[in-house]
């Protein structure tokens, strides 16, 4: 096995309702809603959804969202920003935990 | 350079339909989604559109051509044969002429073509990669185009340039503007206007078109705002699994997914619309086909119908069956794709 990630898994993603079926349905109806249309464009979604995948860092997610953005007819400029929102989230959400480390540190410190 | 010119072993149609004809199990033949949908075998419904390929014979070398043309292809319609096809449409009340290629327009019937189907009252369609305009034997073109009121179908696979040169060759999306410019001032594509100017986008990678009216929508703002340019609609085109771009799907490792998403993706009801069931394509020798696809595939028409021009028979060509293999699915994914667009 040369990795624990597949690319061939992501179409067999719905084999994970074999033991579970009422739940992936359940799953699968809320899953296709989330992504209408709807307040948001789709393409609006798929850029999010695009971002969040970076932050949970899901190789399957980044996969299939880059095709799906591609395929809302995002370009890579508007995508690589989507990332980059992900990303300053992400580091920003670091940084801002410094504050802790200054708290933490103003508490036991003279 | 073309497939052919290269000697690539995919050149020849032979091996492009054995890779075809070989679905892994996980392909279900087309034939089988048809079935389920009540629509095997399919048929044709009448012929509206007479789509005439004049050549393989094209100023550019685009990565996805299905015709595989070039500067390079020698294949060109003659006279005699583009006679043929006129005749035909004297015999018969089919509304479309329907112009193609390669680069059409450098074929050297194609302004005699254009003529008699004008005069004949047929509505004429050119497929223009847009740089021939810009040709300097050509500088008349757009004027000719304008004069005859041909509609105008022009390929633009994206407002940028990176990812219309990725497809089209470095330096093809700055000429494209220029074409479109020039088109807009002759009167093409301007509100109102009879000369009709329609843009072409093709997905530049192994993933399928987005919806027509989104990116028809960016399309209209960013050719606006980014060169002035105007235009009627944008009809979005899916890759079809077949020469260069069945090329490119082999050698960088997409092809059984690209097969797999156009499969997951059959839509019925673009099955129900697709083109040929209204159209009759001519090859640039006179053999006929059931759509410019199945012409590049060497597939002719079937089922007792004429398989050339010149013995052209409207009551057997209108009732024959589609010739239909796996890379039909191409035209049934998501919301369809025929040479007018998405279909549903």
């Amino acid at each position: 096995m040369s990795g624990y990630y597949h690319q061939d898994d992501l179409p067999r993603f719905a084999s994970i309702g074999d033991h579970a079926p009422e739940l992936w349905k359940k799953f699968s109806e809320w899953y296709g809603a989330v992504f209408a249309e709807g307040a948001l464009s789709e393409r609006e979604k798929c850029l999010i959804a695009l971002a969040v995948a970076h932050t949970v860092q899901c190789p399957y997610c980044i996969d299939a969202y880059t095709q799906a953005c591609l395929e809302k007819g995002s370009n890579l400029e508007q995508m690589t920003e989507a990332v980059h929102v992900a990303s300053a989230i992400r580091g920003g959400a670091s940084l801002v935990h410094g504050l802790q480390m200054r708290n933490a540190a103003a508490k036991v410190s003279m | 350079m073309s497939l052919r010119s290269l000697n690539h072993p995919l050149a020849p149609a032979t091996e492009q339909l054995r890779i075809l004809g070989n679905p892994s199990s996980r392909q279900q033949p087309f034939e089988i989604a048809l079935a389920d949908s009540r629509l095997f075998p399919l048929a044709s419904t009448g012929i509206t559109v007479l789509q005439v390929n004049v050549g393989k014979l094209c100023n550019q070398s685009c990565q996805h051509c299905h015709v595989d043309a070039g500067p390079d292809r020698r294949e060109i319609m003659t006279r005699e044969t583009a006679e043929l096809c006129i005749r035909a449409l004297h015999l018969t009340g089919i509304p479309a002429l329907d112009i193609t290629g390669g680069a059409p327009e450098l074929n050297p019937n194609f302004r005699w073509l254009v003529e008699q189907g004008v005069a004949l009252g047929r509505h004429v369609i050119d497929r223009c990669n847009l740089s021939v305009l810009l040709l300097p034997s050509e500088t008349d073109l757009a004027r000719f185009l304008a004069d005859h009121q041909v509609e105008v179908v022009a390929s633009l696979p994206y407002f940028l340039a990176q990812r219309t040169d990725a497809q089209r060759g470095e330096g093809v999306f700055e000429k494209s503007i220029e074409a479109l410019k020039l088109l807009n001032s002759l009167g093409y594509g301007q509100p109102e206007s009879p000369l009709r100017l329609h843009l072409v986008y093709n997905p530049v990678g192994a993933f399928l078109p987005p919806p027509q009216k989104a990116i028809e929508a960016d399309f209209r703002r960013e050719l606006a705002a980014r060169h002035g340019i105007v235009f009627h609609s944008l009809y979005t085109i899916t890759n079809m699994p077949i020469s260069r771009f069945l090329e490119f799907l082999l050698r960088s490792g997409n092809y059984e997914r690209y097969m797999q998403k156009l499969i997951s993706a059959y839509n019925p009801d673009a099955a129900r619309s697709v083109m040929c069931r209204y159209t009759l394509s001519v090859g640039w020798d006179g053999m006929l086909y059931d759509c410019d696809f199945n012409q590049m595939l060497e597939l002719p028409v079937d089922s007792g119908a004429p398989r050339h021009i010149r013995d052209f028979n409207t009551g057997l060509l209108e009732n024959r069956r589609i010739v239909v293999g796996q890379h039909c699915y191409g035209c049934t994914a998501g919301a369809g794709s025929s040479c007018g667009g998405a279909i549903s």
